[in-house]
């Protein structure tokens, strides 16, 4: 038997690391030590229940477990072979205990390639990777394969850059492998700095050896030795499991000279982002990893022409790589019979927001929306509407209901006026204003533009002081007209896909949600009443009974009124913080 | 930046030395070699900077221009206990603004700052991977999940001997 | 050679591949406007961030506007670069960057001579939409002694970072800040006094706007003209003839002597003298601190060093002090000629005079702005009194002309007055790269040999390339002569005789490309550098059109000697005209 405990960073924080604690010391109670392994895995993608504790082989998947649960579990369900009913995830449709992941809504139609491993393994023991098939890949492109077999593999295979553009990865290796020169580098893109995203993250801690056999393949692909991952700082497990792996990995001959006894010779090093979105650019990733400024330079040349320190080198992200050791595995028809006509395979997507299965997930290519919200994610939090859901960052846009039933894939998405990112996938109810959502994204490309190219540095910032003039309730209809030249001219003519992309949210909330920005300009109103400036806090006197709580807690003192009578409040003092709203328990204060 | 001035003691400039030894002093680890001073020093004051510049022989504007790129890097000392609120898309939608007003409100300073007894800074980071259990705040390594502005003085008071 | 054949704006074209899109369609005549792009082609100078995108064009089949500077010509590519789309795009962009500009064109000292005040014209940009909410981009302004930094103007172009960091290898500069605060700096925002600049000027000449420009000491010059208790002396360069007309729109390359004497006569300078005599006075000294050294190391003195470093260049100065500070007995210690000049003045012809040196105010124009610098170093002033009150640039003597209403193309040639106003071929050439060594061996191939030259020029000492070397015959003495313009190429020589690989006996160093007439205090060349070539040559044509072309020959120069100093490097010569280096910077005390 054994006791798999998520180890990713949401349920880590929420102290997995005891779980694991006492199920040990438990099972050691109960003399169980030898029979029962606890093992710390990489993320299981229902965050939103987390900690998860899952039981093997009988599949049983508790959720959000406590350390002191674990007594009950070694005793319930180790020792007696009863299932602990309380921590089984229930079905808020039927209301009925689930058991096992396989029947639950947010796993029935996820397809786990690039995530699977995740859950599955401990993370920190090659064996348990090599165990699930984990180097047979490497194994037989070296032994089968010559270089150019292996890219055709990728190349029939469809699979495309995980990372936000999509291009064709074979593609791309082919491109690099072309390219004479003494010393080329595989680059593995892990800086992923999308505001509300962690797929590469749960990648990288739950099977990390995935992504470093894959860099060794795409090594032996182009003829580079030299491996090279760019992760965030930030990261700090992400880095300590990679890290681990590589000892592995060096340890067992799947890393270093003369790999598999064959005359491939690979090792990967690690280089530390140190917090710049745009490092994301795959250009100024290489400065960064130089030791500059991360600013982007102009393409051509590519860095499978000139990359780091001026050598042909090729940069995969994350998710693209852990893709790779199943296609050279399970063959090129196999994947692209998943997905749809130009998008193959799965996408991890890092679901969030207002609905109730915030997780890490992995779909095929081609399922709606609709499927991912209101299956996968169980529907809108809180029972409130659906308004809005956001793919690809900042860099993307905000789709909405009319959008539900599009397929995903690359090119529906862009189509749609959004894009498919490394994958965040943020959902919003009828609380959020839009306007203040495509606020935060320039606030957020604001603080990342590199400064390098006008558009961007400049024309962000004022694409962002003209909503936020909108959401103060100043604006008028010629800043929408400037909104829209300004957005499309930074689109136009900024230097690298940051700034190409940024005024995506603005657009994408001018066409589907121009009624809000008429509303916040016209009205004076922000129908969905976030924007503070736009609200009054307002007592009302019926319902006021002059409890006296609102005034004690209001910060500025601007509630005034005499004890069991009916307050006021003085708009010119108060700051809409909302602390009064909070206190009041008679339902007597509202926002207007 | 704004950046106060400090004097480095000799075994100071010695340790970054070995610092940038260690990197070989080779200009193109530059990055690398200011994540481990600062993981050294906690902050990389412009001095340090000069000595880095001089090391690895590159300018000390290079190095400046590079230290004023990443965000992770810091010219002023942070708090001992630093707290971050996650401002990612996910935590946002939940209601970080309302957590992050609140903890400038209680601590009284803007993001960046440090409370003048040097106990807490604040700051705010894109994602930490947790949005399971937005609004998430860090302190120091520690994660609170779920944070409301209500259970924010709970969480200051934790750290407040 | 490959060749590439592209459409643009309906015209076909072929052209070498890896031409970009700019270059094709300005050999068809098409002007692209750009802003940060800067090509100095002779210097191997290219600053192309493709930063302002000012310069976008529209490429069939391009999802977006390409970079015209920095996107190469491909076969069969179909370009338009004026279209509706591409129009709409600049005007915006440049609005934009105006947006965080400031609007006081009216004070701001590029007026006239500005790149982006240009582009804002040829745009049509009338109003700027948003600007009543629109947060600019403010810093502290930084005044040093030779440059103002005014980096609220910057447009992050970059072309001061590549000539500070590329060309010149200082580092004073670098691209600070993320985003919309980003901004071009030295080390901590500092100010430039701080920093290792040497104040050289490159950065001044290339930025296209007001971001960085020179300290105007115009209005203190006219103060002094205007004030009876003093006699104003004024002294000029040797390439500042050679630029000067530019200024009022006479072709690169016109030698304008004779105009600039008379010009200076009507602003009211009481004596109108010459550095060049000066630089006579240099060689004197540094030609016979040349043979001092030479003979006492040929003679087996191992205290000597070799080789001799000239110190003309206060830039060059200035960068030996910060980076070379361990070979500070290097260089010659003669003063350059502003100061041997101001030295002089302020003692042999104030007592001429019979007047007190503080009731003498001598101003110095210069195609150099570390000559700004340098005039107000402690070492040479007396009693607070510097040798040189003020040193102006030549656009600031070029201003000073125009508000004196002075009609200079249509002036007649006149003199320098004397004794201080006459000069030799060999000050003339001091103002292109190579012209030092060149006069200094013209008189010490004399000195040494006591023969006359067999010929005066020396071509193999000239010319355009960064590093060059030659060797003398001294009368079969081989004198191995290094040269070097442009401070990077400088390091690369420096290096080279610390690390003890170079055999040089003398080393001539000019901080600017081409030499002063390439300085950061001429008239702006706007990237094209047939201008300093243009230059170069009025230098020598000059050279060659003088009677007397050796320096030990000027006989104001030998009288000089005979009435005031005794012999070169006299002691008197010593206490006046030589000067000692300072260390500068603490980098070596952290490696």
């Amino acid at each position: 038997m054994h006791l798999l405990v998520c180890g990713g960073t949401g349920c880590r924080a929420s102290s997995s690391d005891a779980i694991v604690e006492s199920l040990k010391s438990e099972l050691a109670a109960n003399g169980l030590e030898n029979d029962v392994q606890v093992i710390m895995t990489g993320c299981f993608g229902f965050c939103e229940k987390g900690p998860i504790v899952k039981v093997l082989p009988d599949n049983t998947f508790y959720t959000q477990v406590k350390p002191e649960d674990a007594a009950e579990i070694v005793r319930e369900h180790v020792v007696k072979g009863r299932k602990v009913a309380r921590l089984l995830y229930t079905d808020p449709a039927k209301n009925e205990h689930v058991s096992d992941s396989k029947h639950m809504g947010f796993y029935r139609k996820q397809i786990r390639i690039a995530l699977r491993n995740c859950g599955f393994i401990n993370p920190e023991n090659i064996d348990e990777y090599i165990a699930r098939d984990g180097y047979q890949a490497i194994g037989k492109a070296i032994t089968e394969m010559d270089p150019q077999q292996t890219i055709d593999i990728i190349k029939k295979s469809g699979l495309r850059g995980r990372g936000g553009g999509g291009f064709p990865t074979g593609l791309k290796w082919e491109i690099a492998s072309k390219n004479k020169a003494d010393q080329k580098y595989v680059v593995c893109n892990a800086d992923e700095g999308d505001p509300g995203a962690f797929m590469d993250r749960s990648i990288l801690e739950g099977d990390p050896h995935s992504v470093i056999e894959a860099m060794s393949i795409c090594g032996y692909c182009i003829g580079a030795s030299k491996g090279l991952v760019y992760i965030r700082a930030e990261y700090p497990l992400a880095i300590k499991r990679l890290k681990v792996a590589i000892d592995q990995a060096r340890e067992y001959g799947l890393l270093g000279n003369n790999i598999l006894g064959s005359n491939f010779s690979f090792d990967i090093e690690l280089r530390y982002g140190a917090g710049a979105f745009v490092c994301g650019e795959e250009t100024a990733l290489i400065h960064s990893m130089e030791g500059l400024r991360g600013e982007p330079t102009v393409k051509p040349p590519f860095p499978a022409e000139s990359g780091y320190l001026g050598k042909p080198t090729n940069v995969n992200n994350v998710e693209t790589f852990a893709n790779v050791p199943v296609i050279i595995l399970k063959g090129a028809d196999w994947y692209s019979s998943i997905g749809t006509e130009k998008s193959k395979g799965t996408k991890v997507f890092a679901l969030a927001g207002k609905i109730n299965n915030v997780g890490l997930i992995e779909v095929p290519m081609g399922i709606t929306l609709r499927e991912v919200i209101f299956e996968i994610g169980g529907g809108i939090k809180n029972g409130k509407k659906f308004k809005a859901v956001q793919t690809g960052g900042p860099s993307g846009g905000c789709l909405t209901e009319k959008h539900l039933d599009t397929p995903i894939d690359f090119d529906n998405l862009i189509a749609a006026g959004s894009m498919m990112g490394s994958g965040g996938m943020i959902v919003m109810d009828e609380d959020d204003c839009m306007v203040a959502v495509a606020k935060f994204y320039l606030d957020f490309t604001v603080e990342e533009s590199c400064g390098k190219c006008s558009p961007c540095r400049i024309g962000n910032k004022r694409l962002y002081e003209t909503l936020e003039k909108i959401t103060k309730g100043e604006g008028t209809m010629e800043d929408l007209d400037r909104l829209r030249n300004l957005s499309q001219v930074i689109k136009d003519t900024a230097l690298c896909g940051l700034g190409q992309t940024s005024p995506n949210p603005v657009l994408s909330t001018l066409d589907n949600f121009y009624h809000e920005y008429l509303a916040h300009v016209n009205d004076r109103k922000c129908p969905a009443g976030q924007c503070k400036s736009l609200m009054q806090y307002v007592i009302d006197p019926e319902a006021c009974v002059g409890c006296t709580a609102c005034a004690r807690n209001c910060p500025v003192n601007a509630i005034s009124g005499e004890r069991k009578k009916p307050h006021e409040i003085d708009t010119a003092i108060c700051i809409k913080c909302g602390a009064c709203i909070e206190k009041c328990k008679f339902n007597a204060i509202s926002i207007q | 930046m704004s950046h106060i001035k400090v004097e480095l003691k000799p075994e100071q400039i010695a340790k970054i030395q070995e610092i940038c030894k260690s990197f070989k002093n080779d200009a193109g680890e530059l990055i690398n070699v200011l994540h481990k001073t600062q993981e050294t020093f906690g902050y990389l004051p412009a001095e340090v900077q000069e000595v880095i510049a001089a090391n690895l022989n590159i300018s000390v504007a290079k190095v400046y221009g590079v230290v004023t790129f990443y965000s992770f890097f810091t010219m002023l000392p942070k708090g001992k206990h630093p707290i971050s609120v996650c401002t990612g898309t996910a935590c946002y939608v939940r209601g970080a603004e309302k957590v992050l007003d609140e903890f400038k409100r209680v601590l009284n300073i803007k993001v960046g700052e440090t409370t003048p007894d040097g106990k807490f800074s604040l700051s705010c980071l894109r994602c930490v991977g947790a949005c399971g259990l937005a609004p998430v705040v860090l302190i120091g390594e520690k994660v609170y999940g779920r944070v409301s502005p209500d259970g924010v003085k709970d969480i200051i008071k934790e750290y407040e001997e | 050679m490959e060749t590439v054949k592209l459409t643009i704006d309906n015209r076909e074209i072929e052209v070498p591949k890896g031409t970009t899109i700019y270059k094709a369609a300005k050999s068809l005549g098409i002007d692209i406007p750009v802003l940060c792009y800067m090509d100095l082609h002779d210097l191997k100078v290219e600053n192309k961030p493709a930063g302002c995108r000012i310069c976008v064009v529209e490429v069939e089949g391009r999802r977006n506007l390409a970079p015209s500077c920095s996107t190469d010509c491909m076969n069969g590519m179909v370009v338009k670069t004026h279209t509706t789309r591409v129009i709409n795009a600049r005007r915006t962009v440049m609005e934009l960057i105006l947006s965080d500009h400031p609007k006081d064109c009216l004070t701001c000292p590029k007026s006239g001579h500005c790149e982006l005040q240009d582009i804002a014209v040829r745009l049509g940009i009338r109003e700027i939409p948003g600007q009543e909410f629109a947060e600019m981009s403010t810093y502290k302004k930084d005044f040093s002694p030779s440059i103002i930094r005014d980096v609220d103007k910057c447009i992050m172009c970059r072309r001061c970072e590549t000539m500070c960091n590329d060309i010149q290898t200082v580092g004073a500069l670098s691209a600070v800040n993320r985003g919309f605060m980003s901004v071009v700096a030295p080390a901590f925002e500092q100010d430039l006094e701080k920093s290792p600049c040497t104040f050289c000027g490159q950065c001044v000449a290339v930025c296209p706007t007001g971001a960085l420009t020179e300290v105007d000491h115009t209005a203190k010059v006219i103060r002094a003209l205007s004030d009876p208790t003093k006699t104003v002396l004024v002294q000029t360069a040797p390439a500042v003839r050679a630029a000067l007309g530019e200024e009022f729109g006479l072709k690169p390359g016109t030698s304008v002597t004779g105009k600039m004497a008379a010009a200076l006569r009507k602003i009211g300078f009481d004596f109108v003298f010459d550095t060049d005599f000066a630089a006579d006075l240099t060689i004197m000294e540094e030609g016979t601190e040349l043979l001092d050294r030479l003979t006492r190391h040929l003679n087996g003195d191992k205290s000597v060093r070799l080789p001799i470093l000239t110190s003309c260049c206060p830039a060059w100065v200035n960068f030996f002090e910060t980076n070379y500070n361990d070979m500070l007995d290097v260089p010659s210690s003669a003063k350059s000629p502003q100061q041997m000049f101001g030295a002089i003045a302020k003692s042999y012809f104030a007592e001429k005079l019979g007047k007190k040196r503080d009731e003498l105010v001598v101003v110095s124009v210069m195609p150099c702005l570390a000559k700004k610098y340098e005039c107000q170093r402690d070492e040479f002033k007396h009693d607070n009194n510097p040798d040189v009150d003020y040193s102006i640039s030549t656009r600031e003597l070029a201003h000073l002309i125009k508000s004196f209403n002075i009609n200079f193309v249509d002036l007649a040639d006149e003199d320098f007055d004397r004794p201080l106003g006459e000069s030799t071929g060999a000050g003339v050439i001091f103002g292109a790269t190579g012209g030092v060594i060149e006069a200094a061996v013209r008189t010490a191939y004399e000195v040494q040999t006591g023969k006359p030259l067999p010929k005066v020029d020396f071509t193999e000492l000239r010319g355009m390339d960064g590093i060059r070397s030659a060797t003398i015959d001294f009368n079969g003495l081989p004198i191995n002569i290094g040269i070097a313009h442009g401070l990077g190429n400088a390091r690369k020589l420096l290096d080279d005789v610390r690390a003890g690989k170079a055999n040089y006996h003398a080393i001539e160093i000019m901080a600017c490309p081409g030499g002063c007439i390439g300085g950061g205090g001429q008239p702006l060349h706007h990237g094209d550098s047939s201008i300093i070539k243009a230059r170069m040559a009025a230098i020598y044509r000059e050279d060659a059109g003088k009677t007397i072309r050796k320096s030990h020959e000027n006989p104001y120069i030998k009288q000089l000697y005979e009435e005031f100093l005794g012999k070169p490097m006299s002691e008197k010569a010593h206490h006046l005209l030589h000067t000692h280096y300072f260390k500068k910077g603490n980098k070596d005390i952290f490696i």
